[in-house]
């Protein structure tokens, strides 16, 4: 499959993981936020930018308990838990924060 | 959560063994999406589907019908007797006939007789043989990827045959063709490249290990580490790369680490074997299972260690405790008064046992748990020195650390356990509706277990059931984080410093 943004055709996988991570844009995640159901809030935009920010040190996207701990840092200890995550990102944060921040889907038995 | 777009399987009584009514067709449509050849490529396996490939399949079914005598004699000696029919957990969820066991070895045995069988060459028709065309293929596609290869149903054949063997050959066929499948192929070429199937590189991996130190220290006041690439650690750890990564893995990981710590043991992971599982047995393919399992031997002896021992994860500990030596053997290399290899189950229920860990129940308070013995397990390994180990073991670890432990329907557990509904390869999220119906008859046994004897929580000693049960439980209006790793719950217990 394949977003537009910006005129442009983005490549995507069977799932709507982006195939290339620099071609992510914001009005992009705008995009594929909205198909999985989601409006970006603040919020949303904390955890995703800081998907993006560990994916470029690391080249994989971070441990649950990574983030929980960054966005409670970030956001306050009452907002550093899974709970919340998954109020944010009700198809699991680890995937679907993922794919609306251009990250490759996490593999294995997760 | 937002309605499923399926419908949720009813939960009944799990001793009354309601058989549903048949579905025909109801999962023709499921399939997991088919490797691309950037997948297929890294394993030596065509990038896709070329002419001629049926006579390649037919090919490689001789190469394999000599080399495994079982899959022979499986072809051969079903009598249809009925036994397994209702004993796979995606029948009992789907209702889809094609789910029966017998259906299902049916898909490969019907193009088995009419190229290597006299009257299935010579009269197909009056044996069910079949030609090996696109239509079969894409049956085969469909329904030997609803079968998790979990064996319960060979535990009711009057004759042994193993369904998950079938499904194995029938997989590495279709990837010999350019058929494969794209979650298992392309986390096998993870493992390559990146070291395990999360692909999470060395440096990731020791920022994630630092920050649990951190964590356990917040949380203890006690400094247990979880080191890497130590030479000349006693144990090399090797557990799947979702124990780093994933809720409630990581628990379990944590776990594992106090007890090595209270026990005083010296150990180390590696980032070389940073992953247990092995996705080579999913896909029936023994150099991949090879391949994946030598990099286990090479970082033990990298590394010096004197032991090797296993992280919670089914397939894994089958592999292990099953197959280790042929495949990466001999390991006389390694201290001969210790299992070679050890599930962590065995090393903490000996600490238990001789009194060199002390666990304090009240750390679970409040907690009445059950356990899910995982398929492979429970079916394809075993623990300890006594038969029935691998449920003797878990439990004894999990009633030291609870203060209440109950077991699901006794034709749910022990060798009779079902599936989680994920196993095999096919956690995957395109499977979700099979992945839910076949979690169906698991989810009847612990509603049961929850409405009479209080069940808060069940514990699973396997990434896959631990993820799956995590995306599953809601649907069935369970909380999520009613799974628990076992460790966690010995993490939970355990009493750190001060056990001279």
């Amino acid at each position: 499959m394949a977003y537009t943004s910006n005129g442009a055709a983005i490549e995507a996988d069977e799932e709507g993981y982006l195939t290339d991570i620099n071609q992510w844009n914001e009005d992009l995640a705008g995009q594929i936020a909205k198909d999985e159901g989601i409006t970006m809030t603040p919020e949303h935009w904390e955890v995703v930018n800081f998907l993006r920010e560990y994916y470029s040190e690391y080249q994989i996207a971070p441990a649950v308990r990574v983030l929980t701990k960054a966005i409670a840092k970030k956001m306050g200890p009452d907002k550093g838990n899974n709970k919340y995550l998954y109020e944010l990102f009700p198809y699991g944060p680890g995937k679907q924060a993922c794919k609306i921040a251009g990250l490759p889907k996490p593999t294995g038995c997760v | 959560m937002a309605a499923a777009p399926f419908d949720i399987p009813a939960l009944g009584d799990p001793a009354e063994h309601p058989v549903p009514a048949l579905k025909p067709g109801a999962m023709a449509a499921s399939k997991p999406y088919v490797a691309a050849e950037a997948h297929q490529q890294p394993l030596g396996f065509p990038g896709e589907l070329a002419e001629g490939w049926e006579k390649r399949a037919i090919d490689h079914m001789g190469g394999l019908l000599s080399k495994y005598r079982s899959l022979q004699v499986f072809m051969d000696i079903c009598v249809k007797c009925g036994a397994c029919t209702d004993k796979c957990h995606y029948f009992l969820g789907t209702g889809d006939p094609k789910n029966m066991p017998v259906a299902r070895a049916d898909l490969f045995r019907s193009v088995y007789r009419r190229y290597f069988t006299p009257v299935g060459k010579i009269a197909p028709g009056l044996v069910g043989a079949r030609d090996m065309t696109r239509e079969v293929l894409d049956e085969w596609y469909s329904y030997f990827h609803q079968c998790s290869q979990c064996r319960r149903c060979s535990v009711f054949c009057p004759y042994g045959i193993d369904t998950a063997e079938i499904s194995m050959a029938a997989r590495d066929i279709m990837d010999s063709i350019g058929q494969g499948q794209k979650y298992c192929n392309e986390i096998i070429g993870k493992v390559h490249r990146i070291g395990n199937n999360l692909g999470l590189p060395a440096p990731a991996l020791l920022d994630t290990l630092e920050g649990l130190e951190e964590d356990i220290l917040d949380e203890t006041g006690v400094p247990v580490k979880l080191p890497v690439d130590v030479a000349g650690a006693e144990v090399l750890l090797v557990t799947p790369s979702a124990d780093f990564f994933a809720e409630p893995h990581v628990l379990g990981l944590i776990g594992y680490a106090k007890v090595f710590h209270a026990a005083g043991v010296s150990w180390t992971l590696s980032t070389k074997a940073s992953e247990a599982g092995n996705f080579g047995m999913f896909i029936g393919n023994y150099e991949q299972m090879k391949k994946i399992s030598m990099r286990i031997r090479e970082a033990a002896r990298e590394l010096g260690v004197k032991r090797i021992i296993f992280g919670e994860c089914g397939h894994a500990w089958r592999v292990a405790y099953s197959f280790l030596n042929t495949l990466a053997g001999p390991w006389d290399f390694l201290d001969s008064r210790y299992p070679v290899p050890q599930h962590i189950l065995e090393f903490t229920s000996d600490l238990i046992r001789r009194k060199g860990i002390r666990l304090d129940k009240s750390g679970n308070d409040g907690m009445v748990l059950t356990v899910h013995d995982s398929c492979n397990v429970a079916r394809g390994a075993r623990m300890g020195t006594e038969p029935g180990g691998q449920f003797t073991i878990p439990r004894a670890v999990i009633a030291a650390s609870v203060p209440k432990l109950v077991d699901m329907h006794p034709d749910t557990i022990c060798d009779k356990t079902f599936c989680c509904g994920g196993g095999g390869g096919l956690l995957t999220d395109e499977l979700i509706e099979l992945r839910v119906k076949g979690a169906s008859p698991r989810m009847e046994a612990l509603k049961d277990v929850v409405d009479k004897q209080g069940v808060t929580h069940m514990a699973a000693m396997c990434a896959i059931c631990k993820a799956q049960f995590t995306k599953i439980l809601p649907y069935y209006d369970f909380d999520r984080e009613m799974v628990v790793s076992v460790h966690q719950l010995v993490s939970n217990a355990i009493v750190l410093g001060d056990n001279d």
